[in-house]
């Protein structure tokens, strides 16, 4: 036979789709010949696949080949399809037969001697072939645990292109060769991995006073709502924004998969722990560009960015005012709509982006600790506040404004400060409230449900609405913003386990709505 | 003649045989004209085949059939023209083979690649 078919998967941002790897062989002038959109790295894989497969043992069929990866307009990039091209080629000169691997699909980078490489984003591509009802993906040995993740499919984790053949003839594998294969667990940007994360050790008893502030953090982990917390320095804004994670339950598994997908194509997934389940947390520094937080790059590489990576989690912005212009503007879309596209000339790509946004930022940029010892003149002050954007902070729903720790606070506080645990606790609570209360519907948190929806089934009594009716007359609060303030008021009655908001629980969000941030 | 000439003649010398072996009448060795040779031209009973032949002593340099690429294909079905008018033989029926030798014990390991161009 001289016409072999395989699968492999091509990712668009973190979406897979599969594609069918053709080779046939004809007469014409010997050689391998790529067809179907390849990109640089793609057409690099004649070589690779070539110094692999004599490597491997093989003989390199001189003939016509040609490889063609269909659908043809789809752009592929990377070096994903090397095992499913060196399949292919091998089968249709007859070397495997063509059967065995008809209902595979092959996902994997090839060395020069022929061992299977690990490659990032194999959770979305083995998601992708489930879903396309795929019954076996093969994948490099080192990613088989992210693999094994997906349920409803088998994983075959192959070592090298050697271990994959004598599979596919029914053969013994062969001897293990040297099994250490020396890997440095580089990230996808050839840095060293970062040092693990400090959160283990955090605990909402570090922090002093601040009973509002913890309020507000509650409610923001029991509804999914975003905060920002305005306030001189040392008054516990990052320390409070960095305890928020400990609040919240971890991740649902299908939350779960989502995330570790996301963070798979990124190419920051611990290597020893495949899934991620705790909430992630992404704290950028405030010269990040706007590639950096809604994410970009120039080409077929779109790599995801910060708000995400926090997706399911916590986007952290310290220092809110110091973002360059335009940066923060840039979260309003992904804000609204749960997810970031990214437009290219080869096509556009999707990231989920649904984050709890924390905001925190000194009150002028001389930040006196009290605001009669302010030495800015009111024009600076106006300017500084004025880059956090009204239609940015329209999208907030907590807003807070921190005072210092007094003296007292500082000295007896500890001993009544309530643990993470015990809010979480409450948290949780709320958050199966909500969920017994949405289900049926494809929303889990409070935070997540959009407007007409919530007007529609969700609407507190007359009486409880006074409050809002007024504000919405003075024009202090938009329409978009009496949603805010119904989905916090949800929250702050599960918090209490109510029923329903009453007027109580309405004019509570209504005044963290309204914040001040002068 | 030196040890690759010597080769080359030899693993003409067995493609030639081998074709006779397949029935086809060689009908020209070694063709010369200004711009190259043709190794052999044969008649199948149905089309003129010029065939190029490739020998080599082992795989170490590779295998003979790599050294065809696209240039040299090119090259080849120029040839393959030139010897048709020169012959008064319709150019477009006209096809190019190759046959690929590589040393094995006394004889030659033969692959025989058709219609190349």
């Amino acid at each position: 036979m001289t016409l072999a078919k395989t699968r492999s998967v091509s990712l668009v941002g973190v979406d897979g789709f599969v594609v069918d790897v053709e080779a046939a062989i004809t007469s014409g002038v010997p050689g391998l010949h790529l067809v179907g959109l390849p990109d640089a790295a793609l057409n690099e894989a004649r070589d690779r696949v070539r110094a692999a497969i004599y490597n491997s043992g093989e003989d390199w069929p001189n003939r016509h080949v040609t490889v063609s990866l269909f659908p043809a307009s789809l752009p592929k990039k990377g070096s994903t399809f090397d095992i499913a091209i060196a399949v292919a080629l091998l089968a249709a000169a007859e070397a495997i037969s063509p059967f065995s691997c008809a209902g595979l699909t092959l996902v994997g980078e090839l060395g020069l001697d022929g061992r299977m490489r690990a490659i990032p984003g194999v959770l979305p591509a083995v998601l992708a072939s489930a879903n396309a009802g795929c019954q076996t993906v093969v994948v490099p040995r080192a990613n088989a645990a992210e693999a094994r993740l997906v349920p409803g499919i088998e994983v075959v984790p192959v070592a090298s292109l050697r271990e994959l053949l004598c599979l596919l003839r029914d053969e013994p594998p062969p001897a293990e060769e040297e099994q250490s294969e020396p890997s440095p667990q580089y990230g996808r940007d050839g840095l060293a991995p970062r040092c693990p994360d400090r959160r283990t050790d955090l605990d909402l008893t570090d922090v002093r006073g601040q009973a509002e502030a913890r309020r507000a953090l509650e409610i923001s982990a029991a509804g999914g709502h975003h905060l920002f917390f305005s306030g001189p320095p040392g008054c516990g804004k990052t320390m409070l924004a960095e305890r928020l994670p400990t609040l919240m339950p971890p991740l649902e598994p299908d939350a779960a998969l989502e995330v570790t997908a996301i963070h798979s194509v990124a190419g920051t997934l611990p290597p020893d722990q495949p899934m991620i389940t705790k909430p992630p947390f992404h704290a950028p520094h405030h010269t990040a560009t706007r590639a950096a937080i809604v994410g970009g790059g120039s080409g077929r590489v779109l790599q995801p960015g910060a708000v995400s990576l926090a997706h399911r989690g916590i986007l952290f912005l310290d220092e809110a005012p110091e973002f360059q212009g335009g940066v923060l503007d840039a979260l309003r879309q992904p804000l609204e709509e749960g997810e970031v596209r990214l437009s290219r000339v080869e096509g556009t790509a999707r990231f989920p982006a649904r984050f709890t946004l924390v905001l925190a930022a000194n009150p002028c940029p001389c930040a006196a600790a009290k605001q009669m010892d302010c030495s800015c003149a009111p024009g600076v002050r106006r300017k500084y506040t004025s880059r956090v954007s009204g239609p940015l902070l329209d999208r907030v729903d907590l807003k807070l404004e921190l005072t210092p720790a007094s003296r007292a606070e500082l000295r007896y506080d500890l001993e009544f400060a309530e643990s993470s645990d015990v809010v979480a606790e409450r948290v949780l609570n709320a958050r199966e409230r909500a969920v017994k209360r949405l289900s049926g519907t494809p929303w889990r948190t409070n935070s997540e449900i959009p407007g007409p929806e919530l007007r529609r089934h969700f609407t507190p009594s007359r009486e409880a609405m006074c409050a809002a009716d007024e504000a919405l007359q003075r024009g202090t609060l938009s329409a978009r913003g009496l949603d805010r303030v119904l989905r916090v008021a949800w929250t702050i009655a599960d918090l209490a386990d109510r029923d329903g908001p009453g007027d109580d629980d309405i004019g509570g969000a209504l005044a963290l709505w309204n914040g001040r941030w002068t | 003649m030196n040890g690759n000439q010597a080769l080359g003649r030899r693993g003409e010398d067995a493609a030639a045989a081998y074709l006779e072996h397949l029935g086809w009448n060689v009908l020209d060795r070694n063709w010369r004209c200004s711009e190259g040779e043709l190794d052999i031209v044969a008649y199948d009973g149905r089309r003129h085949v010029a065939c190029e032949v490739k020998t080599r002593r082992s795989k170490a340099f590779g295998h003979p059939l790599e050294a065809i690429n696209e240039r040299k294909a090119a090259r080849l079905r120029k040839l393959a023209l030139h010897w048709a008018a020169a012959n008064r033989v319709p150019g477009a029926r006209i096809r190019v083979d190759v046959i690929a030798l590589v040393c094995q014990g006394d004889g030659f390991a033969l692959e025989h690649l058709r219609e190349v161009c």
